[in-house]
């Protein structure tokens, strides 16, 4: 794809030595030489391979399987049902934790999904457990697929997402509107969509014994998994070893515990072997989480200079007939837009599907969707450019709580993004731009918003006696570049360069880096890391200080600064001495240093913390044939400080075309019928290709936070997703007049 | 996984003896028949394996001026053919305009020809499906079927053919050679594909056995080589099948048609001529006029099998925009998003 080249680095502030380089990813060259390993790419001696059979129906309950045909297949070692699947230490129809969901593993005969697990077949190969489960041949008792919302069973729910409230209300929602000059209601309907990393979920079980448990598997939360997995199977914790290096993908996939993989390790316990079990693209669909579907209605009161004086943004979201995970897509109007009054709330749907889950901008992304598509219609019903509708509603303190911002740069994003793109001039009216083959042009605009929550995390830093460094935490890299960021801040605490600090990371066993998501993971765990390395330094410092044949002698209250492997008097700089040096003659191999994330609790309570951004999109369409193109994509972000701006412009291009997917592509095709997924396939579950993308451009704004945490770093991983989706759909708007209300939009809504 | 024999035979007549045996499928390269096979769709007990049989991998130019490709011509190297891609422009940019470069280096004409249905239901072995496993039912027909036929389906199977290629080759009158166990033949490529009656499952009218060899190519056909175009409507800009597309050929006498080649893909359970419109465009002007009329004539028997009504409506316009691009000449050079509307001209800027 021809991205525009970077633009120069310069505008945003060097912090240090490391971070703010747009260094080039440390695992790049394992990664394109095909020597980064991922969980499938471990083949133990004597490994076995396992096979999910799925179900065909949505619900019901299995009445027979043919175990004995599977049996009888050559190669075939087992046959895991509910008749004889070895016993749990925790009952899977109760949650377990904050993050852990109800699971499918094969507790009974009841079906509750298409593509649930209703049997594991182990094998010598792949291609026996394939045939094995083939062979089972399940006959069921159906019952009707509730797919809908005329089906399903509507609830109120107690949460959503993950326990945020279903139902929030800001200032005296019934005054605003009485107090509008004109209503504007907007609604928009979501589709399913599935995460379909490229790397599907798979795991290598190993047991050692009957207690000791190492899996290989790419995981997003690998503390938090090693421990719900203890519980699981009834040892403790430090027992189980999750080794994830690499993930080819997560988006919120793989930080929840899901059945089928559950069940491969328990198969290798009763067996004795190594386990290897890996999704089929299809089986995807189904037990490793999805985004839910939402009907969504926005209603905006609007007064005579186009305020907004009342906001009410209403969702239903599915679930399955089990669990709750409700796509908390109103939420994302509590805090964009200055309103009096905002309710959001959500009601919820069962459905027989499997469990949502979250998945890149859980709620953000859908929730802004649509919210954006009801400001540029509210824009309209004011004759405003749909830009300064949103300078005239710009959120001076958070909506509702009247919080001040930690930082917020969101202005210079809209004018930085609205410069780029060549706003200026936008013809308020549809269809008045054509280019020379007479496509209709349209531009649309949306705002993006993400907040930035942080998760426990801890970290060890240790100098070594040739001067270099170890610094360790149980970290996650799923494409996003954490390998290279976090050694990046843990570098600049120390005093080193990146190539002087050896970092190990993505496995269990080391403190525990929390969870990878919510865009929270560079400044959670890049602040234990940084802790940790001035920890290190400070006890360095210490024993320095102490040192009679030091020139640090006595600094003790002065302080260090370290820079280039050195220690140096704060207060004459030309006194220093090499790590190395006060290492060799006190003796001493290493120092440790440790740390956590900790932020200041009274600041995270006073400030209200987001990233920003302003997102531009050009489309063109084919007036008679309804076809769209996305020929521009300018997006300008504002979040804190900016560890490596290489990897951050990936993460902006990466949601942006997440966006441009989620507006015009992506949508499981589910039969009413059935509850049977018809594409679960990357053939027809469509995602955008290069030439869908000609152009995507992402500004860095600069932006200094001085509350969101000591590091000023905020989150860039998501907010991408938010408001390209809407940006496209205005677009899309602005070129043919057509307001869409259902996302991807497709010909027959155009022609 | 299911148990089969492979079979590679050294000549095309040990071919046809394996092949006419029940259960039996040829291999060509595979990119069709083995996603269904994996899926399950397709079970063969016996693959026979054509595509090292010697011969059929050329494209020559006949006496007569046509042009015949062998079946294991492979759709890159057809693309890329200099004669054809002077001659029969269409054929070239319908064959880049599918699946994917990796694709197409593997991927050849007899497969091509021969590939079956995009039908989910049909991939999907747990839905029913008369031309997977006839009398089954059609699940499509009140399912998913936004994609589905709007010509010559039956409530027993309302599938398309999802080749590109064979629509500008069924409005070049392209011909198929066949050998099999009972000699050697010829059918029309517009004769090759069956409408589904209360038959879906008989996809073609090859017999047991049968082997394309290699298809012809008349060289009237490459008369229209000035003006010819192939558009494509699908959902994404590449790597999509179509959801509409329309092959349009003139030949101008002045301002009047001489002879006029449509043909539609992605409609029908074959590639779709439209002769009754190339028969109201014959000498009538080359005006937006008697295009906007051959593209009602076109549709005119087209129903919707489902939720896919707009495709009857887009059906109509794309033949109008093939015709009016193809009246306007046929672009120097490749387009750079082959047979997208977002790129008329050669060259032009792939950031549209
Ligand atoms: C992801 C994907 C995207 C695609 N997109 C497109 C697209 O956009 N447009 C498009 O037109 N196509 C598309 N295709 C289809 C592709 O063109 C076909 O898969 C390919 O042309 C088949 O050729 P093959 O040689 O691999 O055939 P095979 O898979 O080997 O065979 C296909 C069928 O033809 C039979 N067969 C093959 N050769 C002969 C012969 N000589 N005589 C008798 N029977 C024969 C086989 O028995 C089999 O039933 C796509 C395919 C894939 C996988
Ligand atoms: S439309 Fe044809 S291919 Fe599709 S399910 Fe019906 S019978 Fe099968």
């Amino acid at each position: 794809m021809p991205l525009d080249s970077p633009a120069p680095i310069a505008p945003y502030p060097r912090h240090g030595s490391n971070s703010g380089q747009p260094l080039t990813r440390r695992d790049g060259e394992l990664k394109v030489t095909g020597r980064a390993t991922y969980a499938a790419d471990n083949h133990p001696a004597d490994l076995l391979y396992a096979v999910t059979a799925v179900s065909s129906i949505a619900r019901g309950r299995v009445t027979a399987l043919d175990v004995a045909a599977a049996k009888a297949h050559p190669g075939v070692v087992e046959v895991f049902t509910p008749a004889n699947r070895p016993p749990l230490a925790h009952d899977p129809d109760v949650k377990l934790g904050m993050f852990g969901f109800r699971i499918e593993v094969l507790q009974d005969d009841g079906v509750r999904y298409v593509n649930q697990p209703i049997a594991l077949v182990v094998a010598e190969t792949l291609e026996a457990a394939v045939e094995g489960a083939a062979l089972l041949n399940q006959q069921y008792e159906a019952q009707p697929a509730r797919t809908g919302l005329d089906d399903g069973e509507r609830y109120a729910p107690a949460a959503v997402g993950v326990g945020a409230p279903a139902h929030t209300a800001y200032g005296d929602l019934d005054a605003g509107f009485a107090a509008a000059d004109q209503i504007v209601e907007t609604d928009i309907t979501t589709p399913a969509q599935f995460h379909n990393a490229m790397e599907p979920h798979s795991v290598v079980a190993q047991w050692d014994g009957d207690d000791h448990l190492t899996l290989d598997m790419g995981n997003q939360a690998l503390v938090m998994s090693r421990d719900a997995y203890a519980v699981y199977f009834g040892i403790p914790a430090q027992n189980v070893l999750i080794r994830s290096p690499f993930l080819g993908g997560g988006f919120g996939s793989k930080a929840i515990l899901n059945g089928p993989q559950i069940l491969a390790i328990l198969a290798a316990r009763q067996l004795k072997r190594p386990v290897k079990l890996a999704l089929s693209r299809a089986q995807m669909y189904g037990p490793v989480g999805h985004r839910g579907r939402t009907w969504q209605r926005l209603r905006l009161g609007l007064d005579g200079e186009g305020r907004i004086t009342a906001l009410h943004h209403q969702s239903t979201a599915a679930t399955s007939s089990f669990e709750d995970f409700l796509e908390p897509a109103a939420s994302a109007s509590l805090h964009a837009y200055a309103s009096p009054a905002i309710l959001a709330e959500t009601q919820g749907l069962r459905l027989d599907t499997g469990t949502p889950g979250p998945m890149r901008a859980p709620g953000e992304a859908s929730g802004s969707a649509a919210l954006e598509v009801a400001i540029d219609a509210a824009a309209d019903a004011c004759g405003m450019d749909p830009l300064e509708f949103r300078l005239l509603n710009y959120a001076e303190t958070e909506p509702g709580t009247g919080r001040p911002y930690s930082s917020k740069a969101l202005r210079e994003c809209y004018s930085e993004g609205a410069k780029r793109f060549g706003w200026a001039g936008r013809p308020l009216q549809p269809r008045q731009m054509r280019d020379e083959n007479g496509m209709l042009v349209g531009w649309g605009m949306g705002t993006a918003l993400f907040p930035c929550p942080h998760f426990p995390a801890e970290a060890r830093a240790t100098l070594r006696a040739d001067g270099t460094a170890l610094v360790e935490t149980a970290g996650v890299d799923m494409g996003q570049g954490a390998w290279t960021a976090l050694a990046q801040i843990a570098a600049e605490a120390l005093g080193l360069d990146p190539e002087q600090v050896e970092f190990r990371s993505g496995v269990s066993d080391l403190p525990d880096a929390g969870v990878a998501g919510g865009s929270g993971h560079t400044a959670s765990a890049g602040l234990a890391l940084h802790n940790a390395g001035e920890d290190a330094i400070a006890r360095l410092a210490e024993l320095a200080g102490a040192d009679p044949a030091s020139p640090l002698f006595g600094a003790g209250n002065i302080g260090v600064v370290a820079r280039a492997g050195r220690l140096h008097r704060r207060d004459d700089e030309g006194r220093s001495e090499s790590y190395a040096d006060i290492l060799a003659r006190t003796g001493k191999s290493m120092v440790v240093g440790t740390g956590r994330m900790a932020r200041d609790d009274a600041a995270a309570q006073a400030w209200a913390m987001y990233s920003n951004g302003a997102v531009f999109a050009e489309v063109k369409v084919d007036p008679d044939l309804g076809v769209v193109r996305v020929t521009r994509l300018v997006g300008a972000f504002a979040a804190g400080r900016i560890i490596n701006p290489r990897l951050v412009r990936s993460q902006y291009y990466g949601g942006m075309i997440w966006g441009l997917s989620f507006a015009l592509h992506e949508a499981a095709q589910t039969d009413r019928r059935t509850g049977r997924i018809m594409n679960a396939d990357l053939s027809e579950y469509r995602v955008p290709v290069n030439a869908d993308v000609p152009s995507v451009e992402a500004i860095l704004v600069p932006e200094e936070d001085r509350y969101v945490n000591p590091l000023g770093i905020k989150g860039v991983g998501e907010i991408g997703v938010t408001g390209t989706v809407g940006a496209i759909a205005n677009a899309v708007r602005h070129a043919t007049g057509v307001r869409v209300s259902r996302f991807p939009i497709r010909i027959e809504d155009l022609l | 996984m299911n148990r089969f024999d492979y079979i590679r035979p050294a000549s095309a007549a040990e071919a046809f003896a394996e092949a006419a045996r029940p259960g039996s499928a040829y291999l060509a390269a595979g990119t069709n028949l083995l996603d269904l096979m994996k899926g399950g769709a397709a079970r063969p007990d016996r693959l026979v394996d054509i595509s090292r049989l010697p011969g059929l991998d050329r494209i020559e130019t006949l006496a007569d001026g046509g042009v015949r490709i062998g079946a294991l011509v492979r759709n890159a190297d057809l693309a890329y053919d200099a004669g054809i891609q002077r001659r029969f422009p269409a054929v070239s940019e319908a064959l880049l305009s599918g699946a994917s470069p990796q694709l197409r280096n593997a991927a050849t004409l007899g497969g091509n020809l021969l590939q079956r249905t995009r039908c989910p239901y049909f991939y999907d072995v747990a839905s029913a499906c008369n031309r997977r496993t006839p009398g089954s039912g059609c699940d499509a027909l009140h399912g998913e079927n936004r994609l589905h036929a709007v010509l010559g389906w039956s409530e027993h199977c309302i599938a398309t053919h999802p080749s590109d290629l064979c629509v500008p080759l069924v409005g070049l009158d392209a011909v198929v050679e066949l050998e099999g166990p009972g000699g050697a033949r010829e059918v029309q490529l517009e004769a090759l594909h069956c409408l589904p009656g209360a038959t879906p499952e008989r996809e073609t009218v090859l017999a047991p056995g049968e082997l394309i060899v290699a298809v012809r190519l008349p060289p009237q056909g490459a008369g229209l080589a000035a003006h010819s175009r192939y558009l494509k409507v699908r959902e994404r800009t590449s790597f999509a099948f179509a959801v509409v597309s329309a092959f349009a050929g003139l030949e101008l006498d002045g301002g009047t048609i001489r002879t006029a080649r449509v043909a539609l893909g992605g409609v029908a359970a074959r590639p779709w001529r439209a002769r009754t419109a190339e028969a109201a465009l014959e000498g009538a002007p080359a005006s937006p006029d008697s295009f906007a009329r051959a593209a009602e004539i076109a549709l005119a028997d087209a129903h919707p099998s489902g939720e896919n009504g707009f495709k009857i409506a887009l059906a109509r316009r794309l033949i109008v925009r093939a015709l009016k691009d193809a009246l306007a000449g046929t672009p120097e050079a490749p387009a750079a998003l082959p047979a997208s509307p977002f790129a008329p001209h050669p060259g032009a800027d792939h950031a549209a």
